[in-house]
């Protein structure tokens, strides 16, 4: 067999997914926003979900997530996308109504408004990216940056003293009688990329199921912010950020 | 609600709020509790709009939730309001501001109350610069109806449900606390049904809702751009439409204005009742005075204001605070006439009295001074 | 025996040579070329392309969805 004769449409198994458009994306090299968003387009797209889908973005990087995914976005105020997904889906019941919101949106500027979505129940996911760091703005400290990490506000390192402590919203997020699904999750590697997928799925599916909020957090890396390779990232990322945010289901309600 | 008629009954203003809203076909309401305007939560709590017409109440956590979620339900096409009080809309601005960014439908009735800070809860008109000029950031506008009876709170919900529409703007709806707590009969409008999904899609091409999404591109909402040129076209575009506004959409009402009218008071909201007895009481002593009410605070009145200017003596401007409509009626006199300035504040109220007795000040400072005409007296 | 045979195509205009794929491939059978597309990034190609079997590990772990893969079943 030629590769000519290999690369033809019946035995293509694996590409860009087509809600995904040709719009390059703004993202840096390596950067696990673009893993998600392709697994938000891949999941939509298998949902049959296109013309249903209403998507709330965030300011940070992920401002600009209405450009790639071929579906309708709204980007919410700095921290509001959790107000803004409750109402909507509330008006639009048979619509897939979810979130997709960094560290600084959903953990620290709209602590108030991600706690009430998630102790309502609103029907509606939550994709949290998490990667210790505000990359859009240039590095600053996050609310969930690890102690002892240097970013562009606490270069010695974050102390206690100073800085307070990370803020773990997702286990928060499991004492909270509305969320029926809270998991954490990360996509560096292959087989982790799968269970990620598995885990948005379910939120997904939670959400046309009104089953209550599922919140997925992505353990994530900002390969620029942190100052390395994206593969030095990654690395770092398996030893510093899991052992202090592990992987796993943290919640599940749903028997299946 | 199934009779299509109209309905007389008495009630508080805040209660029709939420009433003709309901009416209206209104899709939703997302509002936090404030003094003086609860009882519009609290009239939909029982109403229970939910179970009969499908719309949508919710307490929301905060006015900043509240005002996101109109944001969200106004990117989807769908008619929503909140109600607040001053404080309260303090909160809101970023909102409002995003909202006007994105050219959204949104209607946010506004109760004030004495400032600022937490002020008081007594009724107050601090908050015109609130309503009119805003606090959000850029170069954007709100409609600003200006009800001053019960009856016009609920007519106020019917035409803020088409202005927001129409012009893609949101419009603030401003009463102040004596409206919302004061009981008067009122007409109720028939019940109008809410638009079903298809007539929103049919509405709002551009609303982020998915409706159509296989035979058009996506549609978007944000009001971010990196090249300054494109932000610039956005907000010329948002210009022309304001300049449209101004041209077509000015409210006012005239009160015992005729052709030998000497002195006029501008006021609006409740300021509007209280002047209005005050006309009368004057009147009875054969003072040819008139008042201009305006019933949009934005677009301004400014052409008929001019246009009175040109023959009246003084203008007597009556607001419940130390003075903010008072800087637009000036400007809209051009220079033409002097503008005084009558009201209490931090949520004290004038009487009928109160106003004579500063129009009688106002009319022997005018005499004992031969100022020239446009001289601006506070 | 079959064997699995399988290919990739790389969107070299889209690739910013962030090198994850070359570590996802079990094979080792992507590297980063020499030369650099229009954004001055080293791409991602494939080398060897005999060995490869389709597994699409390089393609999972795209950010920025360049790589389409092919698979077929050579009897």
């Amino acid at each position: 067999m030629t590769r000519e004769e290999l690369i033809i449409p019946e035995n293509r198994i694996y590409g860009k997914p087509t809600l995904m458009n040709e719009t390059p994306m703004h993202y840096c090299p390596g950067c696990s926003h673009g893993v998600v968003h392709k697994l938000v387009a891949e999941i939509i797209e298998e949902m049959g979900m296109e013309e249903d889908t209403i998507a709330i973005c965030p300011v940070g990087c992920a401002v600009f997530a209405y450009r790639y995914v071929d579906v309708d976005w709204i980007e919410a105020s700095h921290g509001r996308a959790p107000a803004c997904a409750s109402a909507i889906k509330r008006l639009w019941p048979n619509k897939l109504v979810f979130t997709y919101q960094g560290d600084g949106d959903m953990a620290c500027i709209g602590t108030g408004e991600t706690i009430h979505a998630l102790n309502r129940g609103e029907n509606i996911a939550m994709i949290f990216i998490n990667n210790a760091i505000y990359g859009m703005t240039g590095g600053q400290m996050a609310p969930t940056t690890l102690m002892g990490m240097k970013t562009a506000t606490c270069p010695y390192g974050r102390q206690a003293d100073l800085h307070g402590y990370p803020l773990h919203i997702t286990d928060l997020a499991v004492n909270l009688e509305g969320t029926c699904y809270v998991t954490r999750q990360a996509v560096n590697t292959v087989a982790n990329i799968r269970k990620a997928k598995k885990a948005i799925r379910q939120a997904f599916e939670n959400s046309m199921n009104k089953k209550g909020t599922s919140l997925v957090e992505i353990v994530s890396t900002c390969s620029s912010g942190w100052k390395m390779t994206p593969e030095q990232a990654n690395q770092w990322m398996v030893d510093n950020m899991f052992p202090y945010y592990p992987l796993g289901d943290l919640k599940n309600t749903i028997v299946e | 609600m199934e009779n299509g008629q109209k309905d007389i009954v008495l009630l508080k203003g805040n209660e029709v709020i939420a009433k003709a809203a309901i009416r209206y076909g209104y899709d939703g309401f997302f509002g936090y509790p404030i003094t003086p305007q609860s009882e519009v939560l609290e009239t939909l709590a029982v109403d229970k709009p939910w179970e009969t017409t499908g719309m949508v109440v919710l307490q929301a956590e905060s006015e900043l939730a509240s005002i996101n979620m109109l944001y969200g339900a106004g990117c989807t096409g769908k008619l929503v309001f909140t109600s607040s009080s001053s404080p309260g809309i303090a909160l809101m601005q970023e909102g409002i501001s995003y909202m006007a960014g994105n050219e959204l439908p949104g209607v946010i009735v506004s109760v004030g109350r004495g400032g600022p800070g937490l002020g008081t809860i007594q009724p107050g008109q601090a908050d015109y610069y609130q309503a009119v000029y805003g606090g959000g950031n850029g170069d954007y506008h709100t409609i600003v109806l200006a009800p001053n009876s019960v009856q016009e709170m609920s007519d106020c919900m019917g035409k803020a449900a088409e202005l927001t529409f129409k012009w893609r703007m949101p419009v603030i709806v401003l009463s102040d606390g004596m409206l919302g707590q004061m009981m008067e009969t009122v007409e109720l409008p028939p019940y109008r049904p809410r638009r079903t999904d298809e007539e929103i899609g049919k509405q709002c091409p551009w609303a982020t809702n998915g409706i159509g999404l296989k035979n058009r591109k996506y549609n978007f909402m944000s009001t971010l751009e990196f090249d300054p040129a494109v932000m610039e076209e956005r907000n010329q575009k948002m210009a022309a439409k304001y300049r449209q506004v101004e041209a077509e959409e000015v409210d006012y009402e005239l009160y015992r204005v005729d052709d030998d009218t000497e002195y006029l008071i501008v006021a609006y909201g409740i300021s509007s009742r209280i002047s209005m007895k005050a006309i009368d009481l004057l009147q009875e002593t054969g003072i040819k005075i008139g008042m201009l009410r305006p019933k949009t605070l934005w677009p301004f009145p400014n052409k008929i204001i001019s246009q009175l200017s040109e023959r009246i003596k003084s203008i007597l401007c009556v607001e419940q605070c130390e003075g903010q409509m008072i800087n637009d009626v000036r400007l809209a006199t051009e220079g033409q006439a002097t503008v005084f300035h009558s009201g209490r504040s931090g949520g004290m109220v004038s009487s009928p009295m109160e106003v004579v007795e500063d129009f009688k000040s106002m009319a022997r400072e005018r005499m004992s001074n031969n100022w020239p005409k446009g001289y601006w007296m506070k | 025996m079959a064997k699995m045979r399988g290919a990739i195509v790389v969107d070299i205009e889209r690739c910013k040579g962030c090198n994850l794929c070359t570590i996802a491939c079990p094979l080792h059978l992507v590297t980063l070329s020499s030369t650099v597309n229009h954004k001055g990034y080293n791409y991602a190609e494939q080398t060897n392309w005999e060995a490869c079997n389709g597994c699409t590990s390089c393609a999972i772990v795209c950010p920025d969805g360049c790589i389409t893969v092919y698979r077929k079943k050579e009897e």
